[in-house]
């Protein structure tokens, strides 16, 4: 009875603390508007060209955030794109779907909605035709906030008349720049299409090896099935077997396994410097945010009783210790998934933008293709660097997503647990 | 490039709705596709195949231990078959001994018996030869004695001296 009871509440607080994270991203909306700063430099980003290799500059901070960001379709090499399907919401319009062919890489606007650098933005404006039109270009411009900072806007240029672009919402509330816009970007981007192709690849692969069980049953194993037995068995025999106890693991091995695989392949496909590989899927705090979610729901639902009295009202101490505790622990409750979350998107991104800043180094040293002799040195020095920091990464993507599974395990373990309360508490 | 306009393009940190429903659905997908397909049946075929290992030494080493018991109980039947064999041989021996003994002493008795029946038919014999003989002797000297008398009672001295000596002769007896 207790324990379904601490559930509900549990349930309780968690609805509450969303509906207060979201209100303030939905304020945020009203003072998301931006006026163009009088006389800001404003230089034309055709979006037929890439972020690099432009008008003779070379940005490389842009090229990197470009690079590591998603996109709504997959950039092959200069000019050849492979599109994605795009499913789009604006509130006060519907639905939009399609393929992200049909933007012409800037060049044609649907009920709206543009291709800026790879990715959909939407004229918020209601004088914007809707349909297919076609527009001149996406104009870059720097402009000044309501609160008097400096940031950069696009706008898309339509008979002689800039119009102001919506990047798709984010829920960061405003904190990191983005906020609630005028619609939402439900499309399969890059980033969607590489989980996919990893949940495929997961799937058939382990098909493959649960057949091998049942083919050699009684037998040793063959083929696939003794490759990917070894990460079954040591995920089992160090992940789960020690940190959620003798008890439960076989409970949560699924999890925990699919956990790993996920993260493993999704970082391994990111490593890929082509398509079907190069994105950024656990670089992305998306997709770090849903998976450490995903073992808070699962270490908090599974939560026994010791494990939600040792968070309320830890046992075994004086009174006025835990009034000290009780606030701590409950936000280590958060803390927890939060360092999950952190942890992977900024070692998987740190990874991408350190390799991708190693390759910068050719660009650089080339001085925008007019220094052929520093472009060969930048691509030797480049190299070599971008050589070693990708056999690091190789480590990194089986290191992080280890990591995640055995915290993941961790939080479960003390959730199943039965303490002995004469036992030292460890925190 | 101010602080700012960093945080504006670094937009893997601003979390994308669209995103995170897709991850949600594909990690869910993964999650109960594999975990009904894939790892569940591995966990069992795998905790199957360990218990098998593990009833399969159980039972090499049980099959061992009936092994050296086996060996240790057929000795044991060898050892004793040879007492057996040791024991029937020596009592036929003896058997051997006791009858071959047995049938000397019979025949030794037997001959005994043939000896002694002869001794009794020899003795039967001369005793009655002795009579025979005895009974001749006699008429003979019944005859010699009838001639000498004859002769002797012719003279008148002679037949005193003969009377006189018989005399003599029943005397001394």
């Amino acid at each position: 009875m207790v324990k379904v009871d601490i559930r509900q509440l549990f349930v309780l607080v968690l609805a509450l603390a969303l509906t207060m994270a979201a209100a303030p991203a939905v304020a945020q909306h009203d003072d998301h508007s931006t006026e163009v700063a009088s006389g800001a430099e404003s230089h034309d980003d055709h979006n037929s060209h890439e972020a690099h290799g432009d008008e003779g500059e070379y940005d490389p901070v842009g090229t990197v955030m470009h690079h590591i960001a998603d996109a709504n379709e997959f950039h092959v090499w200069k000019g050849v794109h492979i599109p994605l399907p795009v499913i789009l919401y604006a509130p006060e319009h519907g639905w939009t779907t399609g393929l992200s062919s049909m933007f012409e890489h800037g060049h044609t606007a649907v009920d709206g909605y543009v291709l800026n650098h790879g990715r959909i933005n939407r004229v918020a404006d209601a004088s914007f035709p809707k349909g297919e039109v076609h527009i001149s270009h996406i104009a870059h411009k720097m402009v000044v906030t309501a609160e008097g900072d400096t940031t950069d806007a696009y706008f898309a240029t339509y008979e002689g008349k800039d119009y102001a672009l919506d990047a798709p919402s984010t829920l960061d509330g405003g904190m990191m720049g983005g906020g609630i816009t005028s619609f939402y970007d439900f499309s399969i981007t890059k980033n969607v299409f590489t989980m996919i192709l990893a949940a495929l690849l997961l799937i058939f692969i382990f098909n493959a090896v649960a057949r091998g069980y049942k083919k050699n049953e009684g037998k040793a194993p063959s083929g696939i099935q003794s490759f990917f037995e070894v990460f079954f068995v040591f995920i089992r025999d160090e992940v789960s077997r020690p940190m959620i106890g003798e008890k439960h693991y076989e409970r949560f091995q699924p999890f925990i396994m699919t956990l790993f695989f996920f993260i493993m392949f999704c970082n391994l496909m990111g490593l890929i410097p082509f398509f079907p590989g190069s994105a950024n899927v656990t670089g992305n705090i998306a997709v770090t945010l849903t998976l450490a979610v995903f073992t808070f729901f699962v270490v908090n639902f599974n939560g026994k009783k010791d494990y939600w009295q040792h968070i309320f009202w830890m046992p075994g101490i004086p009174g006025w210790v835990k009034i000290i505790l009780t606030p701590v622990e409950i936000l280590g409750l958060f803390i927890r998934p939060f360092s999950l979350m952190v942890r992977l998107f900024a070692n998987i991104s740190a990874g991408h933008i350190i390799i991708l800043s190693l390759i910068g180094l050719i660009f650089l040293f080339g001085e925008n293709g007019t220094n052929t002799g520093g472009a060969a040195a930048g691509a030797v020095v480049g190299g070599l660097f971008t050589a070693f920091m990708n056999l690091i990464e190789l480590l990194v993507a089986l290191l992080q997503a280890f990591v995640f599974a055995i915290l993941s395990a961790s939080y479960i373990g003390a959730a199943v647990e039965e303490h002995h309360h004469d036992e030292a508490h460890a925190h | 490039m101010s602080n700012v306009l960093f945080l504006a393009d670094f937009s893997v940190i601003k979390p994308d709705p669209g995103l995170i429903f897709w991850t949600t659905l594909i990690f869910l997908l993964v999650w109960v596709l594999l975990g009904r397909m894939a790892f569940g049946p591995i966990q069992s075929a795998l905790k199957k195949r360990e218990n098998d290992i593990q009833s399969a030494l159980d039972e090499a080493k049980k099959a061992r231990d009936e092994m050296a018991a086996l060996h240790t109980k057929n000795e044991e039947l060898m050892r004793q078959t040879q007492e057996e064999r040791a024991k029937i041989l020596k009592e036929a021996k003896e058997t051997k001994d006791a009858i071959v003994k047995e049938a000397k002493e019979k025949a030794e008795n037997e001959a005994r018996k043939i000896v002694t029946n002869a001794k009794q038919d020899i003795e039967n014999q001369r005793l009655a030869a002795m009579t025979d003989l005895k009974n001749q002797v006699g008429v003979l000297a019944i005859e010699i004695a009838e001639k000498v008398l004859r002769n002797q009672l012719d003279n008148k001295g002679a037949q005193e001296k003969l009377v006189d000596d018989l005399v003599k002769e029943i005397e001394m007896n």
